[in-house]
């Protein structure tokens, strides 16, 4: 560690139809999204297995964000119900894995929902910041 | 023709797995007829120090079952691999960790104060020690490693046979097969590649969608044993488990708890596990989504009971 500030990494798996979208429009808007974000872009939230939210963490990810379309609304149906289903199991192994698990969220974005984005992402990247670098074991 | 030369090894193990050599019965004499057994230390007068002169590549078929836990046990297995032709990791320990590698949730000097002071049954005293000099010697201990391991962190493994421990039929098979030179290719898992629950006797009273409110415990409920567990709100690692052992335990009516790991190109067996009982949930609202999923008791143990060590967080 230098002396400078911990500037936590977030990994975002984003679903291209609306949380995506979302940063497109909020590149559009002149909408700042914190750097401290790394965007995956995938078809779905449905389609990012747990392991995908692991390997982020076992890569030096501090926090992970999946975020798909709006409750209803998305393009597959029912793929962000699938994220939600994971999440709610996945958190149950998170502490013992040594990870908190307020380090991962998982929301659903209107796809012109800029704002909205801005505000989840700061928000979780205030959170991460709060509970510090998440620990290796190397 | 000399016969070929076959050796077994017992590394971090509870020992079940040399059980199932023995478990061989008259198989066993027909491997001896077979084979030159030349280094098994729990069956056999065999001296370390005879292992060591044997030129590299003598042995042509080792199984080592356990994990590794200390550095001697990493010393063997380096000697072992590089006396032999082919290494069979045998048993979910050796492959994946086992249930040794639940250690892993708690790291090395958590685990030795509690085995060591805390137990209530121990009076307290010191932590063993790589060296301790006493009046007339110094005597040494291999000293633990942070981290339980599975084998082919250490050396090169060229199969695997899983379980907890495998059954005799598998490890007969896999014997053989590399005495006959018959195995298939080089780090393939010496068992079924599908599922437990396609081989599941009960196969056919699973539903094409489950549809689960709640998980139930064993002992909360009567469950039918013609009928599917997961099915019945009951956990069984059944679809996120390789298939091979038999469904023993299905058969003697308790569910799969994933002693034969994950199947082929899963890197985290309780992320699978994660995600199978995920869609069996039907439910949307996130609330009850979590209490649903607190209704599993320690569900990182079970999750991961035989593969902690080989997972993504905590493979090192």
């Amino acid at each position: 560690m230098t002396g400078t500030e911990f500037e936590p990494k977030i990994v975002g798996f984003f679903c291209q139809w609306c949380a995506d979208a979302a940063a497109d429009a909020a590149g559009r808007a002149r909408i700042a999204l914190p750097p401290n974000l790394r965007v995956v872009r995938i078809m779905c939230s449905g389609r990012v297995a747990p392991e995908f939210i692991l390997q982020a963490f076992a890569a030096g990810a501090d926090g992970v964000l999946v975020a798909g379309c709006l409750d209803g609304n998305c393009h597959y149906k029912n793929g962000n119900v699938t994220a939600l289903k994971r999440m709610a199991v996945l958190k149950t192994v998170l502490t013992p894995l040594g990870i908190d698990s307020e380090r991962v969220r998982r929301v659903g974005i209107g796809a012109d929902d800029a704002k909205g984005l801005a505000r989840v992402v700061s928000d979780l990247v205030e959170t991460v910041r709060r509970l510090g670098p998440q620990p290796r074991s190397e | 023709m000399p016969k070929p030369k076959v050796a077994m090894y017992w590394l971090a193990g509870c020992g079940g797995c040399e059980e199932s050599i023995l478990d061989l019965g008259v198989d066993l004499l027909a491997l001896t007829d077979r084979a030159d057994i030349v280094f098994w230390p729990i069956a056999m007068d065999a001296k370390y120090r005879e292992l060591d002169p044997l030129p590299d590549n003598s042995i042509d078929v080792v199984l080592i079952n356990g994990a590794v836990r200390d550095e001697a046990q990493e010393r063997m297995a380096r000697l072992l691999r590089r006396k032999s032709k082919t290494v069979i990791a045998h048993g979910i320990c050796a492959q994946a960790g086992g249930v040794p590698g639940l250690a892993g949730f708690h790291g090395r000097d958590k685990i030795l104060q509690r085995a060591y002071q805390e137990v209530p049954s121990l009076e307290s005293g010191g932590l063993p020690q790589a060296e301790t000099q006493t009046d007339h010697a110094r005597l040494r201990l291999p000293s633990l490693r942070e981290s339980l391991v599975p084998l082919d962190r250490v050396i090169a493994v060229d199969y695997y046979l899983p379980g907890c421990p495998p059954p005799p039929e598998l490890v007969k098979e896999a014997l053989f097969n590399a005495l006959d030179g018959e195995l298939p290719e080089r780090g393939s898992v010496l068992a079924e590649s599908v599922a437990l629950c396609r081989t599941c006797p009960r196969l056919a009273s699973k539903p094409d969608t489950i549809h689960l409110k709640r998980f139930h415990r064993l002992y909360e409920v009567r469950w039918d044993p013609d009928r599917c567990f997961l099915e019945q709100g009951l956990i069984c690692l059944g679809p996120a488990t390789r298939g091979g052992c038999g469904a023993q335990c299905l058969k003697a009516n308790m569910p799969c708890r994933g002693c034969f790991g994950p199947l082929d190109n899963v890197s985290d067996m309780g992320a699978r596990v994660v995600a199978m009982l995920a869609t069996l949930l039907d439910e949307t609202d996130p609330e009850k989504l979590e209490n649903i999923a607190a209704g599993v008791p320690d569900p990182a143990g079970l999750f991961y009971r035989y593969t902690l060590a080989a997972s993504i967080i905590k493979r090192r």
